[in-house]
């Protein structure tokens, strides 16, 4: 967190103990003082983040935190966290901002270890709603078995941020015998695996959202996958391509996949699992459930041989009950992803354009 | 849900394009009006397992495509007014004018607003009673009667600063215009369910008449579509040509009576452009004289927009199936999703797009 020093005893007025006219505890909004770098910030910092992230690390207040790292390849990823609302159904921005990438790190095979994390608050946010964020951060942190060691805290004036925006920088390291992996590694013949249905975290989110709110029971699936990516990794270079389908769903990471390794894929349709709810709200919505977002599953592109292994691998790991093999690499036509449909045709899945444009009818 | 996946159900998908196959004896040539049909044809490789005898045509049913340039024009110039929150459905966004779209108003600082029903819109308009709400109604006879009711509830609560720049267009007009163009080669029509959902038959028996020619109310899902192919062209080889209602669990004879009766209400028959076809008499609907004041185009005096389209886009001839898209000379070059110069090109309904994304690879098929 951004450090200030306290006053020392015997230099200046000593903020502990001395009992302020106006509390600065309970403040039940962020001000403008609580990212100025005084007396607020040091409160903010002392009593939100540090007691919820608490480790050696952090609590040292240093300007920069020293961690130990295992022998083997660093692996570092940073991402921007910007979701409206800020709490959906199955999660909120704080869950987001550690498994979104402590699973950038996952993806590359590392062991995700420490992160850091940036605050940019306007003023006028809730300190509760703050307080709701920070703590499911800490939880999804604690349940990634990841610290998170230094931070930064600003606040913006009201109407110049959209209350909150999440920074996090993670930290992983990936053994040496391990070899590459990477949207490049796909070899013709590989087998396409899909760790579980896809579109809950976008269409929970959407359900929520102010102009759209509907009724479904579905949750985001926003969850940590180094877990689920650790009980297949084998330094025998079988696994060739990790990617967790976030924005642009599936359809944005297998066009990914298939551009960087100059390979085709085909998908079978009738084997990639959607939820029928999902299914109904993209149906209703005029949306593709391929595009929509996912916070909490894995594609994985794997040689032939180790496509049964990594399936039965995962469906005994609790985030991969549903995991399927739903397609594989070939020679031709390179860069192009295709599916089969349940009527038994071919066309081509395209590579999502941008934004998720609901049809008109 | 499980009743939906019944309509996706690939063995009875290909058991009825078996039979069409076994009825059909010589070429057909069959135009699903609507947009939503294409979708399903496309996304489900319909075509793919149809008899080479049938050739589907995809009509003008996409109201993003047949919108005039020149109503996206001032839909743009009304966007761009400071003061003004404009409320469309999401897919008008990326539809190029002549030099920006939406999406680019909207960075340059106007308010764009993605809404999900127009009534959204009229609540806008009472939490900001300081500013202009607008709301772009498109669309065919589906999604009208919402707008109607946004209007009426307007006009019901006092809503002053709320208006509608309207473009509606209607089906059985546009049927009749394709009948007697010059190069049509449309034999039999699938008819838009939900379009029929609303209006019943009304309009269609007499169509089916004077051009005999086959109607088949359709659905959308991969068996709805397929059953309407089936009955039409059990129609085209027995000689006949009656209107069928192939999706009887949603369309009755009358249509919705009430949803009739607050269109009436609103709005009232006109002529209308349609984009790349040029104007169809009595096509469309306007505001009914009783609620002009709620035309945006008329408070916003942006009527006097005219606007051509681009020479290159042929979309008219694609909208009539008179042309392929792959035939348009800039098809996948000069015209893609990314660089559209015709709206059949950006919605994804459209039949620019979805020949460019789904069928671009499709004569090299993956045998896997
Ligand atoms: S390919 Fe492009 S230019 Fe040609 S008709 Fe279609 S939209 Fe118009």
């Amino acid at each position: 967190m951004a450090e200030t020093a306290l006053p020392g005893p015997g230099g200046g007025p000593d903020f502990e103990s001395w009992a302020c006219p106006l509390p600065l505890r309970d403040y039940p909004r962020v001000v403008l003082g609580h990212g100025g770098g005084g007396a607020l910030s040091e409160e903010l910092v002392r009593h939100l983040f540090v007691p919820a992230f608490g480790n050696p690390a952090l609590d040292a207040l240093g300007d920069a935190s020293l961690v130990d790292v295992p022998a083997g390849r660093l692996a570092l990823s940073t991402d921007g966290f910007v979701v409206r609302p800020l709490v959906f159904p199955g999660g909120s921005i704080g869950e987001l901002a550690v498994n979104g990438t402590v699973n950038d790190l996952a993806m590359r095979g590392a062991t995700p270890l420490y992160l850091t994390a940036g605050f940019v608050i306007e003023e006028g946010l809730a300190m509760s709603v703050l307080g709701t964020v920070v703590a499911r951060m800490a939880a999804a942190a604690a349940a990634a078995g990841v610290q998170i060691v230094a931070g930064d805290t600003k606040v913006v004036e009201r109407g110049h941020g959209d209350s909150l925006y999440v920074t996090t920088t993670g930290v992983g390291v990936v053994p040496s015998g391990l070899p590459p992996i990477g949207p490049a590694q796909a070899r013709p013949g590989d087998k396409v695996l899909l760790s579980g249905s896809i579109g809950d975290h976008g269409i929970a989110v959407m359900s929520v959202r102010e102009s759209l709110a509907f009724e479904t029971a579905i949750v985001s699936d926003c969850a940590a996958l180094h877990g689920l990516v650790g009980c297949i990794l084998h330094d025998d270079g079988r696994i060739r391509v990790l990617r967790d389908p976030t924005r642009g769903g599936l359809a944005a990471t297998l066009n990914e996949i298939a551009t960087a390794s100059a390979v085709g894929i085909v998908i079978d349709e009738r084997r990639v699992p959607v939820k029928p709810e999902v299914r109904g709200a993209c149906d209703l919505l005029g949306l593709d459930p391929w595009h929509v977002a996912n916070e909490g599953k894995c594609v994985a592109v794997v040689a032939a041989d180790a496509a049964a292994e990594v399936l039965a691998a995962w469906r005994a790991h609790p985030l991969g009950r549903d995991a399927a093999i739903i397609g594989e690499v070939e020679a031709g036509r390179p860069g192009l992803v295709a599916t089969r449909t349940s009527l038994g045709a071919t066309r081509v899945v395209p590579m999502p354009l941008g934004e998720l444009l609901p049809r008109i009818c | 849900m499980r009743y939906l996946d019944e309509f996706r159900d690939g063995d009875l998908a290909r058991r009825l394009a078996d039979d069409i196959t076994r009825i059909v004896t010589r070429p057909w040539a069959i135009m699903e009006v609507c947009g939503g049909q294409t979708h399903a044809i496309i996304r489900n490789g319909i075509d793919q397992i149809l008899p080479p005898e049938i050739e589907l045509i995809h009509g003008p049913g996409c109201p993003v495509c047949v919108t005039p340039l020149e109503v996206i024009d001032q839909a743009i110039a009304i966007a761009a007014r400071p003061g003004v929150i404009f409320c469309s459905f999401g897919d008008m966004l990326r539809v190029p004018g002549s030099s920006r779209d939406l999406f680019q108003v909207k960075s340059e600082g106007g308010d764009v607003r993605v809404v999900y029903s127009p009534l959204d819109a009229v609540r806008l308009a009472q939490a900001h009673p300081e500013r202009e709400v607008v709301f772009f109604a498109i669309g065919f006879e589906t999604t009208a009667p919402a707008n109607a009711m946004a209007v009426h509830v307007a006009r019901q609560h006092g809503v002053r600063n709320f208006s509608m720049l309207v473009s509606h267009v209607l089906v059985p007009p546009a049927i009749a215009a394709i009948m007697t163009a010059p190069r049509n080669r449309v034999q039999a029509f699938l008819a838009a369910g939900h379009v029929c959902a609303v209006m019943g038959l009304r309009g269609y028996p007499a169509l089916a008449e004077r051009f005999h020619v086959p109607i088949v109310v359709t659905g959308f899902e991969p068996l709805d579509v397929l059953e309407g192919i089936r009955r039409a062209v059990r129609q085209l080889e027995a000689g006949e040509a009656r209107v069928e209602n192939a999706y009887a669990r949603v369309v009755t004879d009358e249509g919705n009576t009430a949803a009739q009766r607050m269109l009436a209400e609103v709005f009232e028959v006109s002529d209308r452009a349609w984009r790349g076809i040029g104007t169809i008499p009595g096509s469309g609907w306007r505001l009914a004289d009783a609620y002009r004041e709620f035309d945006a185009a008329i408070r916003f005096d942006v009527g006097g927009i005219r606007t051509a389209e681009s020479p290159l886009c042929r979309s008219g001839e694609v909208l009539q199936g008179a042309l392929k898209p792959n035939e348009c000379p800039a098809f996948g070059t000069t015209c893609t999703p990314r660089t559209p110069l015709g709206a059949t090109m950006v919605s994804g309904e459209g039949a620019c797009a979805a020949y460019y994304h789904y069928g671009r690879f499709r004569a090299a098929a993956p045998t896997a």
